[in-house]
């Protein structure tokens, strides 16, 4: 064949089934696309279904009344003065069904009316007021002018959460306290305020009256513990493991227990807890203590598996710069090794509180989820933690809990997605390429 | 350029950009069908980035942009109707590193021929990994190892496993980007003769460090520097009188 | 002197041995002699030597003192009371708590006698009532404890003093410029972060040593076929009358729940998990990818109690209802499902797989790409031909690991699965899991021996076991393979 000839032929054109393999593209695209699509609708719905359940929870209606401190009432046979006991006795959320029985025009004879009456506030009003007049006794004889929170019904009335429309009987708030309902708010004693009672109040069997309160003290000391605890074990094992030793059986051994570690099921910590610290140790249960032990135990493994990594990526070069000019190997690791470090640490740090933060089941195991009304004042008094307050919360059956729930899980992930800003700032700020 | 030479594939104002920056400013070149064209030049002169716009590897690279015309027999391969997956079954390309897949040597080679629907039978799908394996030289080597790992070879093995796998496509261009740097002499040398047999049926464009292999394998010679083509010719007119000063400093050892 | 002072002023003298060795080796510096370390690495080693082993020494003492002194009231109790175990454990702890708030109140600590009028007063304070009759017995068990606890503890702060005296003297006359200090603080530092990295496998081993002591104490009431092979689940709460009656410990119908749950989830999150980690990894733009990673880490980062709040009172109710839409009036599908379950617990792994998956994906090597491309494959003949074979056994590990995040999951089936221990392959209807019933046993009041208590050990002992050997083949397909990736 002449070399002349090869100009003049086309070459053939071969078919290697494109439209087929272009069509399986497409479809294989499509797939991925559906993957995230669904991911992400997942998240919308997630976080939508939340948010719009509660955000509500915010806010919490109450009541503005003159009331009467009528001294018949608190004080019948008027013997407040040497015996106390009366005014702790005293049927206070009669002042109020009163005041308010006046104010909308309700005969005092009428005690179905009455009865309604006295369901559209809070039961809180019993220790509201009973505080009230023990601190200012001259109040009694007296009219003063008392905010008090509406019932939960009224509550969720209000916020319009119970359809209205429907018939009288399948709803707990009748017609008549509606027609109340609206003429309190047109002339304004009935309103809306923010809900400082959900950050400040402890348990209650109440949802207006039940707070985060003593899981947020309890959540603070139980980070608290984890952070002391484990940040310095963390890193002091990251640096004995990755800078001191060589491989050996021991390294081995660690390494294996730290991947079972991290691997291991968050109730099994708590079963750890509870046959090691409480049974074993004899620390009290439902304390912040135990907690705070069983989520140390938990974060260590993220911190030093991040530890770990942040020292792999200094590099070499500084290592041998440090120890060429006379430095031992724990000056070159703690002047020059560590420091380099540090955002990494804190990165890891940061998310292993966030992840302890958010664990519910081994708490759930040493007895966190206990009814209590008292804030702790040592990390030795009993606690709850704001996932485990959620989860009690979602038990109850009432519709507003369902709110406080949403408000609380709204509450947690505000937590949550500070700290993930936190790290991602870190991250950013700090990151460092050799 | 020989006149009677049929030009197989021919760029013109090739540049090339890697995000703002211009690697390539505006390359002429035309390669030669049935036989070698070796592109020489130091580090980062531009004749890889050249090489990978042929079968539009560059595609893949985020943020490069090509422009100018490079045409495969009259047709512009960066024209939008130009398929990239045909276009590649015609240029095929074998890397700088071995980069067998983790998979055994017949499936490496079968790969190929499977995606692009070659094999009409299984019949027909041993014979082209038969007949790919001898071209590369490697079959009286692996015939009876045909299902082990490709990664179990060595590394000049490997390099003629890729040749093979880029055989077995049966392209009519072969782009080579230092397919000897990362072998010892006696697998270069293998490698070397194997190219040699190669033009017969293909065209060949390799990238190469080394003055002695481009003097020993090419028929053709493009010296690149700087992002430019510098000069281009028969592979003996550059080697013993070539045009430019630059050329003659490369190609006589004073930079590069 | 409290136990906080005594480690406080023990840290004040370390501190003190500190300042006196670095001013001397500062002295000795300025007369000419050359040291052998930087003046304040003597001023360490006092302060190591001061206060490691007094502390060990006082917080040894402390613990060992109290548990000499409860077990030394306990057998008081038995002798003198003699009666019931149980009750006398009661006691016990009423003295335990009563002696203790004794030697924290001043006018005890301050006064010899007068005890009595003390105690009414702290009686008093605390509102504790005593209905019981040997109230006599227990306040003298406790008044005699709490002197004990005085004793001892008087006598342990003085040897802690005394040794923490004596070594602070031994640091701060050795300073020399022989003396390698450097060499020393740097000894105790290692030993210190050895002794950290310890802790590690501390922790596994109190891990398994608890499960195993009380899962032992549990087959002793037990016996294994009933736990291993019985297919009822009925841990009555024995009552006191019928003690006899144990109750059934079937572990059958909760492995299935477990595992049938968590087969849901993974048929969920395996395909959108791995889909969404290709097309991440393969396909998208980067500032798209800069977005949906971000988000899938948000939905990796939202804790499982709010998976378990959603399935509860979102999806849970909304398929509920959709049954009844669909089967026109007949609920088919509870409000409480393995289905529900399944599926949310399939949400929340999603990011797990993706991650991990798109991880193990980005980490393939480009060349490997490259050659698919030049060959003329396309992009998804590429990824399933050459990108996913090659990534397969870290995908695979990556899946063991999930499986093993799904079997160990607790929040969301606690709260979307139900209670009820049933063997169905009916997904609509409530299953229960293993840890579901962990928590069953373990909320509430409890008995510590009984074995309804005991039970759960034995459960998370076989959750424990599960997700280890999930783990080893997970190990074990990434070392068997590795050699398989450049």
């Amino acid at each position: 064949m002449r070399k002349g000839d090869v100009c003049h032929t086309t070459p053939m054109r071969r078919d290697i089934g494109l439209r087929q393999r272009y069509r399986a593209e497409m479809r294989f695209r499509a797939y991925g696309i559906t993957a995230i699509s669904i991911g992400m609708f997942f998240l919308g719905v997630l976080l939508w279904s939340v948010f719009s359940k509660g955000y509500s929870a915010f806010w919490q209606t109450s009541l503005t009344l003159n009331i009467r401190f009528d001294a018949a009432i608190i004080d019948p046979k008027n013997i407040r003065d040497h015996d106390s006991q009366v005014l702790f006795t005293a049927n206070y959320p009669l002042l109020v069904r009163n005041a308010l029985a006046e104010k909308l025009g309700v005969p005092s004879d009428d005690h179905l009316a009455l009865h309604e009456v006295s369901h559209m506030f809070s039961s809180s009003v019993r220790v509201q007021l009973r505080d009230l007049v023990l601190g200012h006794p001259q109040l009694i004889g007296g009219i003063q002018k008392v905010t008090f929170l509406a019932s939960a019904d009224i509550d969720s009335a209000f916020k319009k959460q119970i359809n209205l429309a429907g018939s009288e009987t399948r709803r707990k708030i009748s017609n008549r306290q509606i027609e109340w309902m609206h003429r309190l708010s047109a002339d304004g004693s009935l309103h809306r305020a923010f809900n400082t009672g959900l950050f400040t109040l402890t348990a209650s069997n109440r949802p207006e009256t039940s707070g985060l309160g003593v899981a947020l003290v309890g959540s603070l000391y139980m980070m608290l513990i984890v952070l002391v605890l484990s940040l310095p074990i963390g890193v002091a094992a990251a640096v004995y493991l990755e800078e001191y030793t060589h491989k050996n059986r021991f390294t081995d051994l660690v390494e294996v227990n730290i991947n079972n570690l991290a691997s291991v099921p968050s109730i099994v910590f708590g079963l750890l807890g509870l046959a090691v610290f409480v049974n074993f140790f004899g620390l009290p249960r439902s304390t912040s203590i135990v907690g705070g032990l069983v989520l140390t135990l938990m974060t260590l493994p993220t911190i030093i598996i991040a530890t770990r990594s942040a020292l792999r990526a200094v590099p070499p070069s500084i290592r041998s710069a440090a120890l060429g000019i006379g430095a031992s190997k724990t000056q070159t690791v703690f002047h020059h090794v560590l420091p380099l470090a540090v955002p990494g640490i804190m990165t890891g740090t940061i998310i292993g509180l966030a992840h302890a933060l958010g664990e519910t089941a081994p708490l759930l195991l040493i007895g966190m989820v206990a009814f209590v009304a008292n804030y702790p004042i040592t990390p030795m008094d009993p606690a709850t933690a704001l996932p485990v307050q959620i989860y009690m919360w979602a038990n109850e059956a009432e519709r507003a809990f369902v709110e406080r729930t949403s408000g609380a899980i709204i509450v947690l992930l505000v937590f949550l997605i500070l700290m993930n800003i936190a790290s991602i700032v870190l991250r950013r700020r700090f990151e460092r390429r050799w | 350029m020989n006149p009677r030479l049929k030009i197989k594939m021919c760029g013109s104002n090739v540049k090339v950009f890697y995000a703002q920056k211009e690697i390539l400013h505006g390359i002429h070149l035309d390669i030669p069908e049935n036989r070698v064209t070796a592109l020489i030049g130091p580090s980062g002169c531009g004749k890889s980035t050249f090489l990978r716009c042929l079968n539009r590897m560059n595609d893949t690279i985020e943020g490069a942009r090509v422009t100018g015309q490079i045409l495969l027999d009259e047709e512009d391969i960066y024209d939008p109707s130009v398929d990239v997956v045909e276009l590649r079954s015609r240029v095929g390309m074998v890397f700088q590193k071995p980069n067998p897949f983790p998979k055994s040597i017949y499936e490496n080679v079968a790969y190929g021929p499977r995606i692009h629907g070659l094999a009409k039978s299984r019949v027909d799908l041993d014979e082209i990994i038969e007949q790919s394996l001898l071209k590369a030289g490697l079959f009286h080597e692996v015939k009876d190892r045909l299902h082990d790992a490709g990664t179990s070879l060595s590394g000049g093995q490997q390099q003629r496993l890729c040749i093979a796998r880029a055989i077995a496509v049966r392209p009519e261009v072969i782009l080579m980007d230092e397919p000897c740097s990362a072998l010892d002499p006696i697998a270069t040398a293998r490698i070397e003769e194997l190219i040699d047999d190669l033009r017969r049926n293909y065209t060949i464009t390799i990238v190469t460090h080394s003055m002695q292999q481009a003097a020993r394998v090419s028929q053709f010679t493009a010296m690149f520097h700087m992002g430019n083509l510098v000069e281009v010719g028969t592979t003996k007119t550059i080697f013993t009188s070539p045009g430019e000063q630059r050329t003659q400093d490369y190609i006589t050892g004073r930079f590069g | 002197m409290s136990g906080p002072s005594v480690i406080f002023s023990v840290l004040l003298l370390g501190s003190g041995g500190f300042l006196v060795s670095c001013g001397w080796a500062r002295i000795i510096e300025a007369r000419g002699t050359r040291m052998h370390s930087r003046s304040h690495y003597y001023g360490w080693w006092t302060f190591l030597i001061v206060v490691i082993p007094s502390l060990v020494f006082f917080i040894f003492w402390s613990i060992c003192t109290n548990l000499y002194l409860e077990n030394k009231a306990s057998s008081s109790c038995h002798t003198t009371a003699g009666d019931m175990a149980q009750s006398c454990s009661v006691l016990v702890k009423m003295a335990h708590d009563l002696a203790h708030k004794l030697v924290l109140d001043d006018h005890f600590r301050n006064s010899q006698e007068d005890h009595d009028a003390v105690l009414q007063n702290i009686l008093g304070k605390r509102k504790i009532l005593f209905s019981l009759d040997n109230k006599e017995h227990i306040v003298s068990i406790a008044i005699e404890w709490a002197q004990r606890i005085k004793k001892f503890h008087m006598i342990g702060t003085i040897i802690t003093f005394v040794l923490a005296i004596l070594s602070c003297f031994v640091g701060i006359f050795s300073v020399s410029p022989e003396r390698r200090s450097r060499n020393r603080v740097e000894c105790v530092t290692v030993f210190w972060l050895m002794l950290a990295s310890s802790i590690v496998i501390l922790i596994t081993v109190g891990i398994v040593l608890s499960m195993l002591f009380q899962t032992i104490s549990f087959f002793q009431s037990v016996s294994l076929a009933n736990f291993f092979f019985g297919t009822v689940w009925d841990p009555r709460f024995s009552a006191v009358d019928s003690e006899e009656v144990v109750g059934q410990f079937g572990l059958i119908p909760l492995l299935a729940g477990t595992l049938y749950i968590a087969f849901i989830a993974m048929l969920f999150a395996i395909p959108v998990g791995l889909f969404s980690a290709i097309y991440l990894a393969e396909y998208t733009v980067p500032w798209l990818r800069g977005i949906i990673k971000p988000l899938l880490e948000i939905l990796a980062g939202i804790p499982t109690i709010v998976y378990g709040f959603f399935a509860l009172a979102v999806l849970g109710p909304f398929l509920h209802d959709l049954s009844i839409f669909l089967a026109s009036g007949h609920a088919f599908i509870m409000a409480q499902s393995a289905l529900t379950a399944g599926l949310v617990m399939g949400i929340m792994l999603v990011p797990f797989v993706s991650s991990l998956s798109d991880d193990i994906i980005t980490a393939v090597p480009r060349s490997l790409r490259d050659g698919s491309f030049g060959l003329g494959a396309t992009q998804s003949e590429t990824i399933w031909r050459v990108i996913l074979p090659a990534a397969f056994p870290g995908i695979v590990a990556s899946l063991l690991l999930t499986a093993s995040r799904a079997i160990g999951e607790t929040m969301i089936v606690v709260l979307a699965a139900g209670v009820v221990a049933r063997l169905t392959i009916n997904p609509f209807e409530a299953m229960t899991t293993i840890t579901v019933k962990i928590v069953n046993q373990l909320t509430g009041d409890f008995e510590f021996n009984s074995p309804q208590t005991l039970v759960a050990f034995a459960l998370g002992m076989t959750l424990l076991v599960l997700t280890l050997l999930m783990n080893i083949v997970a190990l074990y397909v990434v070392r068997k393979y590795r050699e398989q990736y450049e």
